[in-house]
């Protein structure tokens, strides 16, 4: 069974600079500027492919990353619900 | 309004009207070198006026009104009347703002770079920066400095210093007494007295300065220093900042730009002396 399905906006719609450990994104059509640290700027990217569940952000970042899936849904989905609260992703 | 007078200090011009002379003269005093707005044309007015018509002559209380108002301002006594019009001053800058990012921080140059110094309250960037413009800086303001979204240049606000308490003798043993305002006492942030910028520096206050080093002081500690990440120096700054959010995503990329390319450190220091030592140190470490 497939988990809630988010999308977001395209990546015109953000400027991400990396600073240290941590990254800001300036979101533009909120005006609102978000200091986030991975995996936030990986998963938006992730969805620029299209909506997607945690489970399917994990595949495509598994893709494109190095790294252990084991475990990694819940972790996305947490991050997700994070992502929803602060309005740079919403349910598809 | 009955007296005024017009100023501009950096790239900024104000009209301040009154319904007393007094303000108005020891304004024209202090701000005697500096030119009037560009064209004539201010970009903010303040306004001193009585709560109530008699209140001009019976125990008079300076209201401060001007483009931008905050509504719960207490009126301030008459003979604080250059404290009123100074935060009116800053009020309308606060408020009303747009052409720069706004950083509530001093700032002082050498060879044409700057020196950004920011914290709360009583931390000592105003002090310092006035130190630091007797000591060979060109001072750049005590208060607010500007951030050009444009040219991610630094524009130079230098207003009048408003030294408090123990800030004042120090000072007084640095800079001549023709420099200095009268003593007010007992006004809401304790005893004020005002030190006029140096001719060289309000001379030299239309060139902007490209940031080097941003510096958050800490007064009364044993002195130490710490390096101030790009992420943290962000939210300070942000935080600093009275019109981040207002100036969108120009406000981001140059705030963004300077953390990036500027390096940041904190430093404790428990006298000026030490201070000035510290800072010099960094500034050649760090702002080679």
């Amino acid at each position: 069974m497939g988990g809630i399905v988010y999308r977001a906006d395209p990546p015109a719609a953000r400027r991400l600079v990396t600073l240290d450990a941590l990254d800001l994104i300036y979101h533009v059509p909120s005006g609102q500027t978000h200091l986030v640290s991975e995996p936030v700027p990986q998963i938006l990217e992730a969805l620029v492919a299209g909506p997607a569940d945690a489970a399917q952000i994990v595949t495509r970042l598994a893709a494109a990353h190095d790294f252990d899936p084991t475990g990694a849904e819940a972790v996305i989905a947490a991050r997700l619900e994070e992502l929803e609260a602060i309005g740079l992703v919403w349910r598809a | 309004m009955r007296h005024h007078f017009s100023v501009r200090i950096g790239p900024v011009g104000f009209r301040i009207g009154s319904a007393w002379p007094g303000p108005i003269q020891t304004l024209r005093t202090l701000y005697a070198d500096y030119p009037a707005p560009a064209d004539g044309i201010a970009d903010f007015t303040v306004r001193l006026e009585p709560g109530r018509p008699w209140r001009r002559f019976i125990r008079p209380a300076v209201e401060i009104r001007g483009d931008f108002t905050l509504p719960d301002a207490a009126p301030l006594p008459l003979a604080q009347g250059l404290l009123a019009a100074e935060m009116g001053m800053n009020l309308q800058m606060a408020l009303g703002q747009r052409r720069y990012l706004l950083l509530h921080a001093s700032a002082v140059e050498r060879d044409g770079r700057a020196l950004l110094m920011t914290g709360n309250s009583g931390a000592g960037k105003s002090t310092l920066s006035a130190l630091l413009g007797e000591r060979g800086w060109r001072f750049m303001g005590d208060e607010f400095a500007l951030l050009d979204p444009a040219t991610g240049l630094l524009h130079a606000f230098p207003r009048m210093v408003s030294l408090k308490n123990q800030a004042i003798a120090a000072m007084e043993a640095e800079a001549p007494p023709e420099r200095f305002g009268p003593l007010l006492r007992d006004t809401p942030k304790g005893d004020i007295r005002h030190l006029r910028p140096s001719a060289a520096a309000v001379a030299a206050m239309d060139a902007p300065a490209a940031p080097a080093l941003i510096l958050f002081p800490r007064f009364g500690f044993a002195a130490d220093e710490r390096t101030v990440a790009p992420s943290e120096a962000f939210v300070r700054l942000t935080q600093a900042s009275t019109n981040y959010v207002a100036l969108g995503e120009a406000g981001f990329a140059s705030l963004s730009g300077l953390v990036t390319t500027v390096p940041s450190f904190a430093i404790d220091y428990p006298d000026t002396a030490s201070a000035v030592t510290q800072v010099e140190r960094l500034w050649a470490e760090a702002a080679p």
